[in-house]
């Protein structure tokens, strides 16, 4: 008897010991896998891809007679991004507009300047910033400076709608959509995505086609009064524009270096 | 004391509340007896047809398209990467509207059929484009 109970104690070790033990055999045995094991899929820029350490925009207003000549860049930028045209201006959606002067260069205003410039729309928008203060308000990182070329994305999937961001522009460069834009959208570019009632929008430096080689389009519309290239490469249009020429932008003793350059 | 326990043992009425009580119980399943819906009948268009692969093998698109659209929405939308190599070597533009309806063009009769049944909202379709042909 006594015997017995020692026997049954042992087998009811060992066999407790096998249960325990199987799930680390399956284990091993699914990571050893059987079979050859696919490839880990590849994510990829297109060859064609324009790319640049730091888009940058300069603006020759020199060029600019009239709010004819910058109409096109307004009207091509709001087609190809399905921008609302939104009957009230308290309510208006805007990625790229005109403003005078004294608007856009406040502190660069006096009381008397050359009726030139007095008259000229200069054409603002986002500034795509090297510090950009509406990134270190977002709470969600749903607007974000993009490392690869400076970029500053917005990330609609993550927008709350809490607009700090709008408070934190200077530029007025952010608009909210308080109503569902969709019934505003005159005619709409079936490659793009809309946005909803509820999130923030603003300029993308045209991200989507320079993905796929192409130009921003209010660019490609501009007849020369809109260059694109790379701050950083002293070679560039850019840079060679900016070099050659006396530029100001916008709000500078804010400290967050605009990427958009203007020749007065 | 016998007067008030002669319900209580009462072998009639106690099978009676059993029967009554299992009915009950089993509601759920007798009431929806032959009523289940039949899983609806997914239809592929002439060009899934012809292209027969899906952008992953069907299983994994059956079980996993939800996670594959979220990672291909952050590699789009946060690295900047819009091509998608699956394990066989063939490029997809990574897109929601411009790739999955480019094949699956017949959204009502594909994906809006299956989350019918299976109760899921999509809320994509707020923002992308649900008729990237324009019809
Ligand atoms: C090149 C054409 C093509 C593209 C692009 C494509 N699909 Fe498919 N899809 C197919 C085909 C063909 C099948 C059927 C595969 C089979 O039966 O083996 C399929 C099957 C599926 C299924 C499984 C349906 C079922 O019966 O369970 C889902 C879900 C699906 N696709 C979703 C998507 C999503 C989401 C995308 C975009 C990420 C996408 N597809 C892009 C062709 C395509
Ligand atoms: C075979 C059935 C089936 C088909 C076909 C199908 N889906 Fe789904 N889908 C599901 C199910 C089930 C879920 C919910 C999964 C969960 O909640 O875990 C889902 C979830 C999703 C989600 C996530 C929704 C959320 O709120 O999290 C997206 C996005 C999605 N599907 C897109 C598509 C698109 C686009 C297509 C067509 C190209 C499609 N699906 C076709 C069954 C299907
Ligand atoms: C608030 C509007 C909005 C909602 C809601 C939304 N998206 Fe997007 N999504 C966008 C915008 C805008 C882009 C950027 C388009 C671009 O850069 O080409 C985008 C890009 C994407 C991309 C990569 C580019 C492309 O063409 O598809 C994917 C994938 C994507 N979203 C998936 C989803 C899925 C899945 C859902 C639902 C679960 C969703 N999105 C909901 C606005 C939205």
């Amino acid at each position: 008897m006594k015997s017995s109970r020692r026997n049954f104690l042992k087998i009811a070790g060992i066999a407790a010991l096998g249960v325990g033990a199987k799930p680390v055999f399956d284990t091993f045995a699914a990571v050893g896998g059987h079979g050859p094991t696919e490839p880990a899929p590849i994510f990829k820029s297109s060859e064609e891809a324009l790319t640049a350490n730091h888009w940058a925009m300069v603006v020759d207003t020199r060029k600019i007679r009239s709010e004819r000549d910058v109409a096109p860049l307004f009207r091509a930028c709001h087609q190809v991004h399905n921008v609302p045209d939104m009957p009230l201006k308290r309510h208006e959606i805007k990625w790229i507009w005109a403003e005078s002067f004294h608007h856009a260069f406040p502190d660069l205003h006096s009381e008397l300047i050359s009726d030139k410039i007095a008259r000229t729309p200069f054409p603002v928008l986002c500034n795509h910033c090297e510090n950009p203060p509406c990134v270190r308000v977002c709470p969600t990182k749903a607007t974000f400076k993009r490392e690869s070329d400076g970029i500053v994305v917005m990330d609609y999937h993550r927008c709350i709608g809490c607009r700090f961001c709008l408070a934190a522009c200077p530029y007025g460069a952010r608009s909210f959509n308080f109503f569902n834009p969709d019934d505003y959208i005159k005619e709409v570019n079936l490659k793009f995505a809309k946005r909803t009632k509820g999130v923030v929008e603003k300029c993308n430096f045209c991200e989507e086609r320079l993905a796929e080689g192409i130009i921003p389009a209010c660019v490609e519309v501009s007849n020369g009064i809109l260059t694109f290239g790379d701050l950083r490469d002293s070679r560039s249009s850019v840079r060679k524009l900016i070099a050659e020429n006396f530029t100001i932008r916008r709000k500078v003793h804010l400290g967050t270096s605009p990427a958009v350059y203007y020749i007065v | 004391m016998p007067n008030n326990s002669k319900g209580m043992y009462n072998k009639n009425l106690v099978i009676a509340g059993i029967v009554i009580f299992v009915i009950l119980a089993a509601f759920p399943f007798w009431f929806n007896v032959g009523r289940s819906a039949p899983a609806p009948e997914i239809i592929l268009t002439e060009k899934a047809i012809a292209a027969e692969d899906c952008v992953r093998d069907k299983e994994y698109m059956t079980l996993e398209h939800m996670q594959l659209l979220d990672v291909w929405r952050d590699a789009v939308v946060r690295d900047g990467k819009r091509i998608y190599v699956n394990p066989k070597g063939v490029e997809f533009n990574m897109s929601l509207s411009n790739t999955c309806l480019d094949c699956h063009s017949n959204k009502e009769e594909f994906c809006d059929r299956c989350h019918d049944y299976t109760s899921v909202s999509p809320y994509c379709w707020d923002c992308h484009i649900d008729n990237p042909q324009g019809d």
